[in-house]
C-alpha cells in the first residue's frame, strides 16, 4: 500500500506540474486528498503491520499521520484561494502544488518508515520540496530564506548521516546491516556506549533543524516567515513533527541503554536554551509570522522537556505535539487572512481586527487561548502534566525557570495579539478591504475546536494509542 | 596504499587553507575526487561487484567531473571574481586547520576497539570540521558551496570505513551527494546570480528581527 501511495503521489504531482488548467488542478488535488485519507485509513486499520520491509504502522506513526491527514485538507484548499488570487504565472503555481503534494507524501512516509536510513531519505526529500515552497514568491527575501533553509538543512542531514554511521559502528560487526528501529531497540542494551554517545549527539543535532530546537532552529524561522501562509502552516506543524519522530525514535533506542540519564540531560539543556531564545525573541519580534514561528520554538522546547522529564511527561509530550500542530497550523492559516486585509505582516500596521474580520478575529482569540495553555484548552492539560512530571522528577529549579519563561512569553504574545485584535490600526485605508473566504475560517475553527475536544474529553482510542506509542520508554 | 591516499587527502586540506584563488579550490576538489576513487577502490573489495562499480562510477562522474565542471561554469557565468576573500588571513587559517588535525588526533586516542580504523576516523572528522571552518571564514556564497562539498567528502570517507559491513550506508552517502548537488547547484546558483548581482554573503543577511 505504501508503494501504491508513493507512486500515486509521484504521478499526481507530475500531472499537476504539467497541467495549467484550474479545474483539472482542483480535481487532481481532490484526488490526492482522497488518496492521502485512503492511506491514513489503511494505516489505522492495519496497525503494527509491516509494509514493503521498511515501513511499519506503529502507534506514533498512526497518531502523527492522522494529524497530517487533518491538516493537509485545509492546507491544500487554503492554497487554492491563496495562490489563485495572485495573477502571476501558471508555472510557479503548478510548481507550488506539485511540491506541496510531494512534501505531504514525503512527510507521511517519514512517519511510517521503520528504518533509520529510510527516514533519513524521506526527510531529505522534505527539505527539497519545502525549499521549492519557500521560493514561491521569487524575490530576494524568499531567495535568502530558501538558501539558508537548504544550506542549514543539508548540513544538519550530514550530521544525521554521521550519527547513523556512528550508530552502525556502535552496533558492532556481527550485524547484517540491519538498522531498523526494531532491531536497534532489541540490540540497544548491548551497544557500545562510547559510540552511541556521539551517535545520539549528531543525530539529535541534525534533527533539530526540522524540529526547531537549539542549535539548528534558525533556518525554520526564516522559512516560515517567507513561505506562503498555507505552506508555513505545514512547516510549523507537520514538518516539525517529522523532526519530533526522528528524535523520539532515536531517544527510544538510547533510553534502552545505560545512557538514558545522560541523554535526558542533553534534551533538557537543549529545551531550556530553546525556551530562553524564544522568550528573548518573542519580546522583540515585530512580524506576526515570525512571532508564531518563535512560539513554535517555545512549544518544541516544552515537548522536549516532557521527554527529558520522563514518567507522565512522555504521554504529555506526544499529546502536546499533536495538539500544538492543530492550533499552530490554524494560526498560520489565519495570518494569510490577516495579510490579505492589512497587506502587512508587521504588528505596527495592524489592529481592530474584530471590526474588519469578525470570524477571523474569533479564531485568533480562541487560538491564542489555546496556545498560551489557558484552562479549557488541551495544551493546558499537556503542559500541566509536564509540570507534574518535572515535579515528580524533583526538577524544581527547572520548573521555576520554565514558569518564569512561559509567563514572559504569554505576556509578549498577548501584547501583540491584543494589539492586532483591539487597538486602532495606523494609516489604514478601510475602503480597500478584500473579502475573505469564510469557508476557510470555518476550517480553522474546526482545527482549534479539535484542540479543545482532544484535550478535555480525550477519547479512549486516542489515549490508548498514545500509551502504546510510549510503551518502549516506560 | 590507503594510508598514503588518506594522508595526501589531509595535506590537500592544508593547501586549501592557504589557497587564494577559486580555481585552485576547484582543482583541489577534483584532486580529492580522484583520491576518494582510489580509497573506495582499495577499501571496498569485499562488497559485490555491481555495487562497487556503482560507487566507483559515482566518485569519478560526480565528485571528479560533474561538481568541479559545474563550479567552473557557475563561476564563469556569474562573473565571480577570482579571489576567495577570506575573513581571516591565510596564516591563521593554516593554524586553525592544523589545530583541527591535532584535536582529532587526540580524540582518536579514545578509540580502542577494532571496528573502525583510526586513520579513517581522523581524516573524516578533520575534513568535516575543516569544511565547517571554511564555511564560516569565507565571504562568497560559492565558497560556502565548495566547503559543503568538502564536508561531503569527509562524510564519504567515514562511510567507506564501515562500507564493508554496510554497503547500504555508502550508497546513502552517494544519494546525499547527488541529491543536494543537483539541487543546490543546478537550480539555485543560477537563481542567486539572477536575483543578487554580487554573489557575496553580506547580501544574504536582510531577514532579521
Amino acid at each position: 500500500m505504501t508503494g501504491i501511495y508513493l507512486a500515486g503521489a509521484l504521478i499526481l504531482s507530475g500531472l499537476i506540474f504539467f497541467n495549467r488548467n484550474r479545474l483539472i488542478n482542483a480535481l487532481l488535488i481532490v484526488g490526492f486528498l482522497t488518496m492521502q485519507w485512503g492511506y491514513t485509513i489503511y494505516v489505522i486499520t492495519h496497525k503494527n503491520m509491516t509494509d514493503l520491509n521498511y515501513f511499519r504502522h506503529d502507534a506514533i506513526a498512526i497518531l502523527l499521520l492522522a494529524t497530517l491527514g487533518i491538516i493537509s485538507i485545509p492546507a491544500l484548499l487554503h492554497s487554492y484561494e491563496y495562490i489563485y488570487k495572485e495573477k502571476d504565472n501558471a508555472r510557479s503555481r503548478s510548481i507550488y502544488y506539485a511540491s506541496m503534494i510531494l512534501l505531504i507524501a514525503a512527510i507521511s512516509t517519514a512517519y511510517t518508515s521503520s528504518h533509520i536510513a529510510v527516514t533519513w531519505i524521506f526527510i531529505e526529500i522534505t527539505t527539497l520540496c519545502a525549499s521549492a515552497l519557500i521560493f514561491h514568491r521569487r524575490n530576494s527575501g524568499s531567495l535568502e530564506a530558501t538558501w539558508k533553509y537548504i544550506f542549514i538543512c543539508s548540513i544538519s542531514l550530514i550530521f544525521v548521516f554521521v550519527g547513523i554511521l556512528f550508530l552502525s559502528i556502535s552496533y558492532g560487526k556481527t550485524s547484517e546491516g540491519d538498522l531498523s528501529y526494531a532491531a536497534l531497540l532489541a540490540k540497544a542494551p548491548e551497544m557500545n556506549t562510547k559510540w552511541l554517545k556521539p551517535a545520539f549527539v549528531f543525530i539529535f543535532t541534525g534533527f533539530t533543524a526540522k524540529f526547531g530546537l537549539v542549535p539548528m532552529y534558525t533556518a525554520g524561522i526564516d522559512a516560515k516567515d517567507k513561505a506562503p501562509a498555507p505552506a508555513a502552516a505545514l512547516f510549523s506543524s507537520v514538518l516539525m513533527n517529522v523532526g519530533f519522530i526522528g528524535i523520539f525514535r532515536v531517544y527510544e533506542i538510547v533510553a534502552q541503554s545505560q545512557l538514558r540519564e545522560w541523554a535526558g540531560h542533553l534534551l533538557m539543556i537543549a529545551s531550556l536554551l530553546s525556551l530562553f531564545i524564544s522568550t528573548v525573541y518573542m519580546l522583540k519580534v515585530k512580524n506576526i509570522k515570525r512571532m508564531l514561528a518563535y512560539s513554535s520554538i517555545e512549544h518544541v522546547g516544552i515537548i522536549t522537556l516532557g521527554l527529558a522529564a520522563g514518567g507522565i511527561g512522555y504521554y504529555a509530550a506526544v499529546l502536546h505535539t499533536i495538539l500544538h500542530a492543530f492550533v499552530k497550523s490554524a494560526m498560520f492559516f489565519q495570518t494569510g487572512q490577516v495579510y490579505s486585509i492589512y497587506k502587512s505582516k508587521s504588528i505596527y500596521y495592524v489592529g481592530n481586527y474584530f471590526k474588519y474580520n469578525l470570524p477571523g478575529a474569533l479564531v485568533f482569540l480562541a487560538a491564542f487561548i489555546c496556545i498560551t495553555a489557558m484552562p479549557p484548552s488541551g495544551l493546558f492539560i499537556s503542559e500541566f502534566l509536564i509540570f507534574r512530571s518535572l515535579f515528580e522528577g524533583h526538577q524544581i529549579l527547572v520548573m521555576i525557570v520554565l514558569a518564569i519563561l512561559l509567563t514572559t512569553i504569554i505576556w509578549a504574545f498577548g501584547k501583540n495579539v491584543f494589539k492586532l485584535l483591539y487597538t486602532l490600526p495606523v494609516n489604514f485605508d478601510e475602503s480597500k478591504i478584500e473579502k475573505v473566504n469564510h469557508g476557510e475560517t470555518m476550517m480553522q475553527f474546526i482545527l482549534v475546536s479539535l484542540v479543545f475536544y482532544l484535550g478535555v474529553f480525550q477519547p479512549a482510542g486516542f489515549v490508548n494509542l498514545i500509551n502504546e506509542a510510549i510503551k518502549n520508554l516506560m | 596504499m590507503i594510508n598514503v591516499l588518506l594522508i595526501t587527502f589531509t595535506i590537500s586540506l592544508l593547501y586549501l587553507s592557504i589557497a587564494n584563488r577559486l580555481l585552485t579550490y576547484v582543482r583541489i576538489i577534483t584532486f580529492q575526487g580522484v583520491i576518494l576513487f582510489g580509497v573506495a577502490f582499495f577499501e571496498l573489495r569485499e562488497i559485490n561487484t555491481v555495487n562497487l562499480a556503482f560507487i566507483l562510477l559515482e566518485t569519478i562522474l560526480v565528485k571528479t567531473l560533474a561538481i568541479p565542471m559545474f563550479l567552473i561554469y557557475v563561476i564563469k557565468r556569474n562573473n565571480i571574481t577570482r579571489e576567495t576573500e577570506p575573513f581571516l588571513p591565510n596564516f591563521i587559517s593554516l593554524i586553525v586547520i592544523t589545530l583541527i588535525l591535532v584535536i582529532t588526533f587526540l580524540i582518536s586516542n579514545f578509540i580502542t576497539d577494532k571496528s573502525l580504523s583510526r586513520i579513517f576516523f581522523i581524516v573524516a572528522l578533520s575534513t568535516l570540521f575543516s569544511g565547517l571552518y571554511f564555511m564560516v571564514s569565507r565571504k562568497k556564497i560559492i565558497t560556502h558551496v565548495i566547503a559543503y562539498v568538502i564536508m561531503e567528502n569527509g562524510v564519504f570517507i567515514l562511510s567507506l570505513a564501515v562500507g564493508n559491513e554496510m554497503p547500504m550506508l555508502v550508497n546513502l552517502g552517494i544519494l546525499l551527494d547527488v541529491f543536494v548537488s543537483i539541487f543546490l547547484f543546478g537550480i539555485f546558483i543560477n537563481k542567486v546570480g539572477d536575483v543578487i548581482k554580487d554573489t557575496d554573503v553580506t547580501h544574504l543577511s536582510n531577514i532579521r528581527d
